[in-house]
């Protein structure tokens, strides 16, 4: 055994993933878990628009990416905690949480659309810091502490609206989530929510090549040797808390321009976002997967149900839908991150080929993105 | 390598079983929680004039010809009209003084409910000003029937109550527990939902489901044509007085060939916009029925952001619905499922201490409002709130109009 490693540590080749020409790259990032989300979206995308020719119209397309946009944010909200090794029970709560108090507090009034913006956004970051912290501090297991958070909130919610909808903000708020701009060639229409997701995403992508997303990878695949290495772990769980709950808020700033204000506005939202994660290849528990993956989760979790209605499955369906897919895809993505890995423990002869150019060692590239 | 496999799955397992808590208990204990679709369960299977668990048709032809009937008392009161019927006689029952009055809710969680409780506390004002009640204990069952139940029995056992009103949260589930109050042989008025014994005193409830699935699939079938797509937007399954109203505009749907396909949307303005979405991709969508108006304005903005046409709808008489459906001028119809009703079971309290006879099934007048008569009621009722109901009745009530207002 120990031969092998300080062979294997003298010896190490060059990284698979950084070697050959950019189709190569390519197409080893599309073996992994988190690469073929993305042919699992296109293959979603061309099947419904054999089933339903209307939606190859550009304008239809742009039109459900923008409604999508919510869900994946959310899911790239919750990829930060999943990725760190934790769960965030409390997104939906915290959807509705933030649709019900744009409703109140801003209201009809245009004057408080910035600050009513301001004090959302305050209230889902206090939101992610008690639950990072009591996680973190007082090690609460984090589905215990956000399904505490959820329940929490989901009562103050009730307690507020009595469970019914009450009147939905000014208009010019709600165009966050229900405009885009007008008149554009081609799509005709490119909504807001679209281009706030693009924006997003943009900003996680950097985010997650920045020594914290590294770190924050590297927490969740070994929190020990992370915390050896000097990373205070509270603080950097505790952030991607934060980073969820605002993820939660801003999704709900787009429902509520989308659809209106009503305290059921979010429900279910945390296992959407969780099964977009995972399907999106990213290890539950933690240390591995991409966030653009969680994103491209999201969209084809939405295209998989618009397919599903479009075949006229009724959608009563959807919930057993929605678990088989989180059973079947973590444990293929459990499996397929495992083959990918440079095999270390079992001592065959093979061995010693490993990371060849033959065998894509995947692994080594989830931190990229 | 194994172990993290294993910590997965077992990550997962303790996911889907928290996936399944939350959606059946602690998320959404009452509403359905996605979009579904019965169509397929109830009505393929059903055969046309065949009774079945939600349509019987000797209480549809019942509620078609109550549409049209004559109403006793004062029309400016519509709140005290009644069907001619068999009568209660409560002259046991009469007695002097102030009575306290026990109220098993079944919950405020729709803006109709909450619309009528505001109504019932103001009734109950002015009662108390008139010394016929001297207070009302309420319970609140928050949309769950065995929370009811306890509540009920406490009422029996430590509520010190001389009469109870209970509006049942669902129908098979309170009978028992409306059979136990009839038995304390205090009376019993039950509102609103139904339950399957007539030990009540008096059951006050509006004509009914049917007549409003009467109402609002005839007027969608006048003004749209044969083979035309309708979707229908129902909160949830298994209360009667929504299922009739579905039960009752299928049958019509079906008889004027009108494609209507049926979708839950637990009252959702996400789903609801999902669902008109996905429909309008699919194909041209002529109308929208809907079994209550929560949502309404979620519907007609999907066909706003989607560009085209406005569909033939019906919503209800809910401010927002009337609001849009003036704003933006589409053919519409806002069936009512009479919200006065909350005044009645104080008042018919009051009429039973006081020895007078009630209806042994009290039913109460229930009229759409169309679109001549709109003006007339988002006039009357400016400056409330979207979520209060056109048809409140409560004008003449102490409070009026700020405890509306001010919700």
């Amino acid at each position: 055994m120990s031969t092998i490693t300080t062979t294997e540590t003298t010896a190490r080749p060059e990284l698979p993933a950084h070697q050959g020409s950019l189709g190569a790259r390519i197409a080893a990032g599309m073996a992994t878990p988190g690469g073929a989300v993305f042919v699992l979206v296109a293959v979603l995308l061309v099947s419904i628009m054999i089933s339903n020719p209307n939606f190859t119209d550009p304008g239809a397309l742009i039109r459900f990416a923008g409604r999508t946009a919510p869900i994946a944010i959310a899911a790239m909200g919750q990829y930060y905690v999943i990725v760190s090794g934790e769960f965030d029970l409390s997104m939906g709560a915290v959807i509705a949480t933030q649709v019900v108090l744009a409703g109140n507090f801003i209201g009809q009034d245009q004057g408080r659309i910035l600050p009513g913006i301001v004090l959302m956004l305050v209230v889902g970051a206090l939101i992610g810091v008690v639950n990072g912290l009591i996680t973190t501090l007082l090690k609460v297991p984090s589905f215990i502490v956000t399904l505490g958070t959820m329940l929490a909130l989901t009562g103050l919610v009730r307690y507020i609206t009595g469970g019914a909808a009450t009147g939905n903000p000014v208009d010019d708020f709600r165009q966050i989530g229900r405009g885009g701009i007008q008149d554009v060639p081609v799509v005709d229409i490119v909504p807001y929510p679209l281009i706030i997701l693009v924006a997003l995403a943009a900003a996680s992508v950097w985010l997650m090549r920045r020594p914290f997303g590294r770190t924050l990878i590297a927490i969740g695949d070994n929190p020990a040797a992370t915390n050896y290495s000097g990373a205070p772990l509270w603080s950097y769980k505790t952030r991607a808390f934060v980073l969820s709950s605002l993820s939660a808020t801003v999704a709900g700033i787009l429902l509520v321009g989308y659809a209106g204000v009503h305290p059921s506005v979010g429900a279910g939202y945390e296992f959407t976002a969780i099964t977009a994660v995972v399907l999106g290849g990213v290890l539950l528990g933690g240390g591995r997967g991409w966030v653009l993956s969680a994103a491209a989760g999201a969209f084809a979790l939405e295209l998989l149900f618009t397919l599903l209605t479009s075949l006229g499955v009724p959608s009563t369906w959807r919930d057993t839908v929605q678990g088989l897919i989180i059973i079947a895809a973590v444990a293929v993505s459990a499996r397929a991150w495992q083959v990918g890995r440079r095999p270390r423990r079992t001592p065959s002869p093979t061995d010693l080929s490993a990371g060849t150019p033959t065998q894509p060692a995947t692994g080594t590239t989830t931190g990229d993105s | 390598m194994r172990r993290t496999m294993r910590g997965a799955i077992a990550s997962a397992a303790v996911l889907v079983v928290l996936a399944g808590c939350s959606t059946d208990d602690v998320d959404e204990p009452t509403d359905a929680t996605a979009s579904e679709t019965t169509s397929e369960d109830t009505g393929d299977a059903e055969e046309p004039a065949d009774d079945t668990e939600w349509f019987v048709q000797a209480d549809y032809d019942e509620q078609d010809a109550q549409r049209s009937a004559t109403f006793e008392g004062d029309e400016a009161e519509p709140w005290l009209q009644y069907i001619d019927g068999e009568m209660t006689d409560t002259s046991e029952f009469k007695a002097d003084g102030a009575k306290k009055v026990c109220f098993a809710n079944a919950s405020v969680s729709n803006p109709w409910r909450q619309t009528g409780f505001i109504t019932m506390t103001q009734q109950l004002e002015a009662l108390k000003d008139a010394g016929a009640i001297s207070d009302m204990e309420v319970r609140d069952a928050q949309d769950d029937d065995n929370t009811q139940l306890a509540d009920i029995d406490y009422f029996i056992s430590e509520g010190n109550c001389d009469a109870f009103i209970i509006s049942p949260n669902s129908t098979a589930a309170m009978t028992p527990g409306v059979e136990r109050a009839c038995d304390t042989g205090k009376p019993v008025v039950v509102f609103d939902r139904g339950v399957e014994t007539d030990c009540a005193t008096t059951f006050i409830h509006p004509i009914g489901g049917y007549a409003w699935g009467i109402d609002t699939a005839n007027f969608l079938s006048e003004n749209l044509e044969e083979g035309d797509k309708v979707i229908a937007l129902r909160i949830l399954p298994g209360v009667d007085v929504l299922e009739t109203r579905w039960a009752a505009a299928e049958k019509i749907f079906e008889e004027n060939a009108i494609d209507a396909e049926d979708f839950f949307t637990g009252a959702d303005p996400t789903e609801i916009k999902k669902i008109i979405t996905d429909a309008l991709n699919q194909g041209e969508v002529k109308g929208v029925w809907m079994d209550a108006g929560d949502g309404a304005v979620a519907a007609i903005e999907a066909f706003e952001d989607a560009g085209v046409d406005y569909p033939v709808m019906t919503g209800e008489d809910e401010m927002s619905f009337l609001r849009k459906w003036e704003d933006t001028g589409l053919t519409g119809l806002a069936p009512v499922y009479s919200n006065f009703q909350w005044r009645t079971p104080l008042l018919a309290v009051q009429k039973i201490f006081a020895g007078e006879e009630v209806p042994k099934e009290w039913v109460l007048p229930q009229t759409p409002i169309t679109e001549d008569e709109r003006a007339e009621f988002l006039e009357a009722n400016d400056g409330m709130p979207d979520g209060h109901y056109a048809k409140f009745g409560g004008e003449d009530l102490p409070g009026f109009p700020e405890a509306w207002q001010d919700r």
